[in-house]
């Protein structure tokens, strides 16, 4: 489910920078090196990028101008290098948050060596290792053992284009955006191995998920961005196409790791086929709104006329204003299911079904509370490592001017060590960095499963829809069994039969008939809603499980190899100073 | 009143290793117990002051009195009035918020900095006789109240009083003088020094600012593992096992980090951003050194200048065999006697200057040191803890994700 990506080598060059620049830290005092080119470690310290990074699904956005190479030259200032609190938002969020598998991999977590400044280790921990280590795709994670890993669809959203909408108007048309889709697979039914691309808008997305949601009625799908109509007016416009560049990746992302969807035919015909895509139905707002309305045939109505539209119509929720007669009916039998509630519409008598759900809200609730502490920790590991980094350049000036206007030798003594606080205080800061980058990887899972959530909501939605169908169809044919009754009983009194009501009976007759497979239909559906809706949900739970469990281990392994890392750092600064350890001379 | 400070034995102090045997002179000093009394907006704190020496102007081998904050600023305006030249060491703030709410933290971080200041004074070769040291330690409270009384009565200290007196003094003669730039010493040696000075309080400023700042962040740390351990320990219980289970060890751990990254927070705050923030208050007592000698160095010009044109006056009195020659000539020797004072005092300053800039920098590279390396020990502890902690839950999640 987690689609998983390691976009670029770019974040271990600027590892390599790292390491480079903590083996050459030389504050370069004596000479006319000077450390101090930048007057502070961390450009930017608010934190509005950061937390844009770390929002929910649909907002990644990276204000800076793709691709930010920030690649420090070895040989240039050691402490500038990947420092700066920009190049940890560009570093973060050039390789999109929906690559969120790059968390730890190794076979087990012994094998990731933490020695400080081992580069091996700093690739492993950053995930930046291209090569074979990491399963860079989508569903061969070690939690689905079953999977074979040799299946892989990879899908990359890029190159956002303005075009121009034809229109026979005089003034011209709208312009819109469009995107590549570029898939990448060897999936049999996109013909063997094969990568091939597409250019598509926003509102085919909008079709796609829409298509999706009639066909996979009971799935737990995941739910496509929003159309953030308010966003894209306030944003900048560059900043908005990148929002919704990164959302739309990571939402074809999460379909294509669906078991299921990934071999839908709305998938495919999306991902492959060139050229536009016809346009949508119209919506209806008001058929929108109302839930589990339902369509049926005309003739339900009395409305006369055999209608073309076949029985299987009922499994399709409304769409179109045409459909609004059978809206009303069924919101009239919702509102009788329940009349106290505003939503419920269904009698619901599944008590499993009932506490799964509750449990599911519950769970949500703890996920959403999770995920905002988890945000909380995430700043405030920024916050830490932006301070230290700040005090050790304050100590790094303390250091080159205790020196410049060295009169005695005490002086120098204190320069030499306040020089080995700051080097240390540094590198804890960068650290601190390093170990916040990772961190919101893993924790970012917590994110990933809000989305999920919702997809469970629709799921769920999709039952009550279909029970309520079910529901409105059994209460229709007492009605209809009752005028049919009446009729009769009417028309009998009337020697030699009743011409007109005859053929009313015979219509209703032919009504309750109708009425009757559409039940059977409607009930048909409605099984086979439950039977996903349960295997979905029983996926999902496993799924997320497994999930949850590699975000803990990661964000564990995480957690060690840099408190060691730093641990390190300090007791070097305290054998340093041990010289003026009171504790050992106080006798 | 200047002591005249001949005494060449240095007096050893709690301060230094008590290995010195019991013959040799020692002055030890601890401040302790500090108790709050009063009510509301009068409240303070006293501190226990316990002496313990063999000195023959103190008495006993050990005396204990009460003293408050204000008696601490009385003795360290006294040396500062008395021994003009030398660094006296600094208070900790007055802290007029702070005081109403008096957290344990704050009145222990008051204790230590004010035994720190009377120790050093203590163990200062010349500071250690001054007589305002010896009624500080031995004073009963009543005396002392006394004697604060009158320093901080309701007109200014007769110190800021003789400054205002001075300052409108010197302003005058500046314009008799016809001179408009205050004078000012200019030897290279002093300019730099003055430049250091200034210079180093502003670095050292920014320093402790982050240092302060760095206690915050990890409170802040602490609090949010606290909140993520719990938030972490509530989804566990949606979950069944093993997830359940691992998130609730892993909220439990977070919450047992949380602990220790409060008490590290304390301890940052205690052993390093307070002895920088001393740093700062040195430096800060320096910039007053630098502007008395300022000030006895404008007395010596000015004096020297006048008591030159009284001399020059007597002289063309005594060509002229006039009869105010007597009244001259007395001018002339009080004005000279006058001259020679402020010379001398400036001088003494000057000399005082020079050592204990040394002392001062031998002092703080040692006090700083030892901050370094507590820091530097405390944070290698804490990361240890955190790393141990995380640690001790991977055997079970790697066994857990296996299955």
């Amino acid at each position: 489910m987690m689609g998983s990506e390691n976009a670029d080598g770019f974040e271990e060059t600027n590892l390599n920078a790292t390491k480079e620049d903590m083996e050459n830290l030389d504050l370069g005092v004596d000479g006319d090196d000077d450390p101090l080119k930048k007057s502070d470690v961390n450009g930017d310290t608010s934190n509005s990028g950061y937390r844009s990074a770390m929002s929910t699904l649909s907002n990644v956005g990276d204000p800076l101008s793709p691709p930010p190479t920030v690649m420090i030259p070895a040989d240039s200032d050691p402490l500038l290098a990947p420092s700066s609190y920009e190049d940890f938002r560009s570093s973060f969020s050039s390789k999109p948050i929906s690559s969120d598998n790059s968390y730890i991999e190794p076979p087990s977590y012994a094998d990731v060596i933490f020695s400080p400044f081992d580069e091996n280790s700093d690739s492993e921990i950053n995930g930046a290792d291209d090569s074979s280590l990491h399963s860079q795709f989508s569903d061969s994670l070690s939690r689905s053992p079953s999977s074979s890993s040799s299946d892989y669809i990879k899908i990359t959203v890029s190159n956002p284009q303005k075009e121009q909408e034809t229109s026979n108007s005089i003034v011209g048309g709208n312009t819109y955006i469009t995107y590549q889709i570029t898939t990448r697979t060897n999936l049999p039914d996109f013909g063997g191995p094969s990568e091939f691309s597409v250019r598509r808008r926003f509102r085919d997305v909008v079709t796609l998920a829409d298509r999706l949601a009639e066909s996979y009625r009971g799935f737990c799908i995941p739910p496509r961005p929003d159309k953030s109509v308010v966003e894209s007016q306030v944003m900048q416009k560059q900043e908005f196409v990148e929002q919704r560049r990164v959302a739309l990746e990571k939402y074809l992302r999460r379909l294509s790791a669906h078991p299921v969807i990934r071999n839908s035919d709305e998938l495919k015909v999306f991902l492959q086929v060139q050229g536009k895509l016809p346009l949508p139905m119209s919506t209806d707002v008001a058929s929108r709104m109302l839930d589990g309305a339902v369509k049926l045939p005309k003739q339900l109505f009395g409305e006369g006329g055999a209608s073309a539209v076949p029985v299987h119509e009922v499994v399709q929720p409304a769409r179109g204003g045409r459909d609004l007669l059978r809206l009303f009916k069924e919101l009239r039998q919702s509102v009788s299911n329940d009349w106290g509630g505003s939503k419920p519409p269904v009698v619901e008598e599944d008590k499993e079904f009932l506490e799964k759900k509750e449990k599911m809200h519950d769970l949500e609730q703890q996920i959403i509370n999770a995920s905002q502490q988890a945000e909380s920790l995430v700043k405030a590991q920024q916050d830490m490592g932006e301070t230290m980094g700040e005090l050790g350049l304050a100590f790094i000036k303390l250091t080159k001017f205790e020196t410049e206007e060295a009169a005695y030798n005490s002086q120098r003594t204190r320069a030499n060590d306040m020089k080995n606080l700051a080097t240390a205080a540094v590198k804890a800061s960068r650290f601190y960095r390093e170990l916040n980058s990772q961190t919101v990887k893993h924790l970012d899972t917590l994110h990933e499963y809000l989305g999920m959530m919702m997809a469970v909501q629709g799921a769920f939605a999709d039952r009550s829809s279909a029970l309520l169908t079910v529901q409105t169809l059994l209460s229709e044919l007492p009605s209809l069994q009752t005028r049919v009754e009446k009729l009769e009983a009417a028309s009998s009194k009337v020697f030699g039969g009743d011409k007109s009501r005859i053929r009313k009976i015979e219509e209703l007759k032919e009504t309750i008939k109708f009425t009757e497979d559409a039940k059977n239909v409607a009930i048909r559906e409605y099984e086979r809603i439950k039977e996903n809706n349960r295997s979905e949900v029983e996926r999902l739970d496993r799924e997320r499980r497994a999930d949850f469990m590699n975000m803990m281990k990661g964000f564990v392994v995480n957690q060690v190899g840099y408190a060691e890392k730093m641990g390190n750092v300090w007791a070097k600064v305290a054998e340093e100073t041990s010289q003026y350890d009171r504790e050992k001379q106080n006798s | 009143m200047e002591s005249t400070t001949e005494q060449p034995r240095n007096i050893s102090g709690s301060m230094q290793s008590p290995r010195s045997p019991s013959s040799q002179p020692y002055l030890s000093v601890s401040v302790t117990d500090p108790v709050k009394l009063g009510n509301g907006v009068q409240a303070y704190i006293s501190y226990r002051v316990i002496t313990k020496t063999n000195l023959p102007d103190y008495q006993g081998p050990e005396k204990i009195v009460i003293r408050r904050y204000s008696d601490f600023v009385w003795l360290r305006d006294r040396l500062f009035e008395k021994y003009k030249g030398i660094f006296i060491p600094p208070l900790p703030e007055k802290s007029a918020v702070e005081k109403f709410r008096f957290s344990a933290e704050f009145i222990e971080m008051r204790r230590a900095a004010l035994d720190i200041f009377v120790n050093r004074i203590a163990l200062h070769p010349e500071l250690q006789h001054s007589e305002d040291l010896r009624t500080f330690l031995q004073a009963d409270e009543e005396t002392m109240d006394r004697f604060r009384f009158q320093e901080t009565g309701i007109f200014k200290k007769p110190a800021d009083l003789m400054q205002m007196f001075r300052d409108v003094q010197s302003k005058v003669s500046d314009a008799v003088l016809g001179k408009e730039k205050p004078v000012e010493e200019t030897t290279a040696d002093y300019e730099k020094l003055k430049h250091y000075i200034f210079e180093l309080e502003n670095h050292l400023a920014e320093a402790q600012k982050h240092a302060y700042r760095l206690v915050k962040r990890h409170r802040e740390l602490g609090q949010s593992l606290l909140d993520f351990g719990k938030a972490v320990k509530l989804l566990g219980a949606c979950e069944g096992e093993p997830t359940g289970k691992a998130f609730s060890d892993l909220g439990t751990k977070s919450e047992l980090l949380s602990i220790k990254l409060q008490k590290e927070a304390q301890q940052v705050l205690m052993n390093f951003e307070e002895p920088l923030k001393d740093y700062v208050r040195y430096v800060q007592s320096i910039k007053a050194t630098i502007a008395e000698r300022g000030t006895a160095f404008k007395q010596h010009c000015e004096l020297a200048e006048t008591t030159k044109l009284k001399e020059i006056n007597l002289d063309k009195l005594m060509l002229t065999r006039s009869d105010k020659v007597g009244e001259a000539e007395i001018e002339y020797r009080e004005i000279k006697a006058e001259s020679e004072e402020a010379t001398r005092r400036f001088e003494r300053i000057v000399k005082r200057m020079e050592e204990e800039i040394v002392r001062f920098q031998e002092q703080k590279t040692e006090e700083m040191g030892v901050a370094f390396h507590q820091f530097a020990k405390g944070q290698a502890r804490l990361a240890n803890s955190v790393a141990d902690a995380w640690r001790s839950l991977l055997p079970k999640l790697e066994a857990s994700s296996t299955v």
